[in-house]
């Protein structure tokens, strides 16, 4: 059991610093990795959104999804299933993207934007967790969306191909493919291709080792006393953070902070709805992808409607900027709220143990 | 004895589960689960209450035999 903690603790350092040298390498600022924002882009480059600024193929996504598959195959954890309430998870998928729109980054671009000094993600960590023992409160009344159940071969194997796939329209970079202008936002930034793929082929083998989730470490601590994920999610803080100070990424503070905006109530209220949304799926959305390398058919479904969130976000004006959340934004996250919480309680009743 | 079978089920619910069964205060118990992660959660669990855990592999699924 000790050995399970320094292995994600070592797994945990080594995210941080693949963190910390992507944006050195090219990625956005406090963005070596963000599951969210990385989905929008591939979502924009595929023209499902229009925003401008944010549209590229990220090769971490394909890395973390590929990566977590090639090793499930060779410990013989592939194993395709699904079936537990598919269109209940594309909703939840969906809502979380939103929320994490709201504040700008997933549970882990939290993480890194806390360890580059970004005051605001301070915001953000009281909204997720908050959101956690929330969502923890429905798994102790016996939420549940039920058994999952085995699938052909195949079913398994589509969605680790599409990104065999995505890997090639983004080489081949045909015309349909939007990709940001450069110096045209956020999209624009990214490390080469390769440094890219790589990171989220290591990632996606460490966290499929280590089972590590961003929402599953407090969790598990408030459920079972285990602090085993949560030792993960702050060894990559901590690495993360040393990195940034070494390369001088280090920024404390609240306002000016990259790709973030300092509506506190805000920023805590779309991770609320992200980390509640979380746990009602049972996982983060980088532990999602891992999960969809894995054959977990009703991973990709989630996947797929974090993508679908993303479209939308956009689309309606729901995503934040740099100048703050918006209307439309604010709007969505109480109705995003409101069905994450109607769903944990339609799917929770008091089972005979 | 007291059986769970939490096939299907991703984690947390198998270890939920183990944890609900346990308030029974049985002898002994059997989980049936049938991924490794949630083998390895009801087996880190049970083994931090102060159980013995034995493994079975069953075809595609995992019997836990858990007792004190």
């Amino acid at each position: 059991m000790k050995k399970e903690k320094t292995t994600i603790v070592v797994a945990g350092v080594l995210i941080g610093v693949i963190a910390a040298m992507l944006v050195f390498f090219g990625n956005p600022a406090n963005m070596g990795f963000c599951i969210a924002c990385f989905l929008r882009d591939t979502t924009g480059a595929l023209g499902l959104h229009s925003a401008a600024a944010v549209q590229y193929i990220r090769p971490e996504i394909i890395g973390l999804v590929l990566g977590a598959c090639i090793v499930s195959l060779i410990t013989k954890e592939f194993r395709p299933r699904g079936g537990s309430a598919p269109v209940t998870r594309f909703v939840l998928g969906a809502f979380v993207m939103i929320g994490c729109l709201m504040f700008l980054g997933c549970p882990f671009r939290m993480i890194l934007r806390l360890a580059g000094g970004d005051g605001n993600a301070i915001f953000g960590l009281v909204g997720f967790v908050a959101g956690i023992l929330t969502g923890t409160f429905f798994l102790k009344k016996g939420y549940t969306l039920k058994r999952s159940y085995k699938m052909p071969k195949l079913e398994g194997g589509i969605f680790p191909v599409v990104q065999i796939v995505m890997l090639l329209l983004l080489v081949a970079a045909p015309a349909f493919i939007y990709f940001t202008e450069p110096d045209g936002g956020p999209g624009a930034k990214h490390a080469a291709i390769l440094i890219s793929l790589a990171a989220g082929v290591i990632v996606g083998i460490l966290a499929q080792r280590t089972r590590l989730c961003m929402v599953g470490g407090i969790r598990d601590a408030v459920l079972f006393g285990e602090f085993k994920l949560l030792f993960g999610f702050v060894a990559i803080l901590v690495s993360a953070l040393i990195v940034n100070v070494i390369l001088g990424y280090f920024h404390p503070g609240f306002a000016g902070q990259p790709i973030a905006h300092t509506d506190g109530l805000w920023n805590a209220l779309g991770m609320y709805l992200a980390g509640f949304g979380c746990i009602l799926l049972g996982g983060c959305p980088m532990r999602q992808l891992i999960l969809s390398g894995e054959g977990n058919t009703d991973s990709v479904v989630t996947v797929l409607g974090l993508m679908a969130g993303a479209a939308f976000a956009h689309n309606f004006g729901l995503a934040s900027s740099a100048d703050g959340p918006t209307a439309n934004g604010k709007i969505a996250v109480v109705i995003g709220i409101i069905v994450v919480a109607v769903i944990g309680v339609v799917n929770s009743r008091r089972k005979e143990a | 004895m007291k059986r769970v079978d939490a096939r299907g089920l991703s984690c947390p619910e198998p270890v939920i589960q183990t944890k609900n069964a346990m308030a029974s205060r049985a002898a002994q118990y059997e989980v049936l689960v049938d991924n490794v992660v949630a083998k390895e959660n009801v087996s880190r669990f049970a083994i931090h209450q102060g159980y013995q855990v034995e493994v079975e592999e069953q075809g595609d699924d995992f019997l836990l035999r858990i007792k004190k």
